[in-house]
């Protein structure tokens, strides 16, 4: 892992760095034992794939559409589902969301969200897209 | 102090450490595994409002769109190789937070504070970027008050951009903590929360990036 600012510990100003930086190795072990403070814990490698995924997920759509490659009726599509796909990856690589038992209180909260933005989204583009369709006979922008 | 050895003694010193101010508290650093995790989900929780805040934004822009009102369209007004700069200043950003939160669990507390200052510097960089895009959309009369498109733009860009400045300043409070305290269980749990909120900030944008730039100039 290489960090700017690695320095051997000195003397620690405040009491609270002591046990810390004086023992490592022993602090670290504490921490992995236990692993239960509601949300998870990344290596430096799982944030380095996540992010390497994430540049390659937003690349790909822009690329794409700088470059006029598709017509947009398939454009549109990929981009929403790679967007969809991005998305995953940072739920799972940055907010370590995963289904351990430790977490269910937080995957039923994201679950419901989930439903309510759906309702909201898709909802109102149905709604207004019909709206649009009824009030304005030849004269709706789809 | 050392580590009280009668549990119920241990409980209450951490329900007393969680978010406590005492300046002579040195517990150790793996002891707020109690109160951890029901703060983390209360935070949770609060992310997953933000969430439904946003989708009615969102929302809201998918419907008024087309509703150009014979203003400049998507496609005209965005510069995709500018958007994408910002793109990738916040998600370097949260790889960088993330390297700071693994400095966090080796306990090396120069390192947490060097790579939140330079995800602080990502992310003053992305706002720079943003508000310059304003500024220039605003000036060429691509204003809020334009047409039904551009107020929903403003809108939407403009509550991420509000959520980005939150961020940045509570990393500004989140430096004095940290080289005031060090590592104590409390600032641990405010790390855990600012990165949550910070990775949640990058989800909202690949949406903005990908709904409101990439579809809008498709």
């Amino acid at each position: 892992m290489s960090t700017p600012h690695v320095a051997k510990p000195k003397k620690a100003k405040t009491p609270h760095t002591k046990p810390v930086d004086i023992d490592q190795s022993k602090s670290e072990v504490a921490h992995h034992e236990h692993h239960d403070d509601g949300a998870g814990h990344g290596t430096v490698k799982s944030y380095l794939i996540g992010f390497i995924l994430s540049v390659i997920l937003t690349g790909i759509p822009f690329a794409l559409t700088m470059m006029h490659i598709l017509p947009s009726s398939s454009l549109v599509p990929v981009i929403l589902v790679l967007g969809v796909v991005q998305i995953l990856v940072h739920l799972y690589f940055f907010l370590h969301m995963n289904a351990s038992s430790s977490q269910v209180w937080n995957n039923a909260a994201f679950v419901f969200t989930l439903i309510i933005v759906g309702i909201l989204i898709v909802g109102s583009i149905w709604v207004m897209f019909h709206l649009n369709h009824n009030m304005m006979p030849g004269m709706a922008p789809m | 102090m050392s580590k009280p050895s009668n549990p119920v003694e241990a409980y209450e010193n951490q329900i007393d450490s969680a978010y406590d101010h005492n300046p002579n508290d040195t517990h150790h650093a793996g002891d707020h595994h109690d109160e951890g995790p029901k703060v983390t989900l209360g935070f949770w929780i609060y992310l997953m409002s933000d969430c439904i805040l946003f989708a009615s934004i969102f929302a809201t822009y998918a419907v008024l769109k087309d509703n150009i009102a014979g203003g400049p369209n998507g496609r005209e007004l965005f510069d995709l190789s500018y958007v994408a700069i910002e793109t990738a200043l916040l998600l370097l950003s949260s790889l960088t937070f993330g390297l700071s939160m693994i400095s966090m669990d080796a306990g090396k507390l120069k390192a947490v504070i060097g790579w939140l200052a330079v995800t602080g510097l990502l992310g003053l960089g992305f706002m720079g970027m943003e508000i310059h895009e304003f500024m220039k959309l605003i000036h060429e009369g691509a204003g809020p008050n334009r047409s039904a498109f551009l107020s929903a733009f403003f809108t939407l860009v403009g509550t991420h951009g509000i959520h980005v400045t939150s961020g940045l300043i509570w990393m500004g409070a989140m430096f004095g903590h940290l080289i005031r305290r060090g590592l104590t269980p409390a600032n641990r749990i405010r790390m855990m929360e600012l990165s949550l909120f910070w990775h949640f900030l990058d989800i909202i944008w690949i949406g903005v990036f990908s709904i409101v730039y990439l579809m809008g100039a498709a």
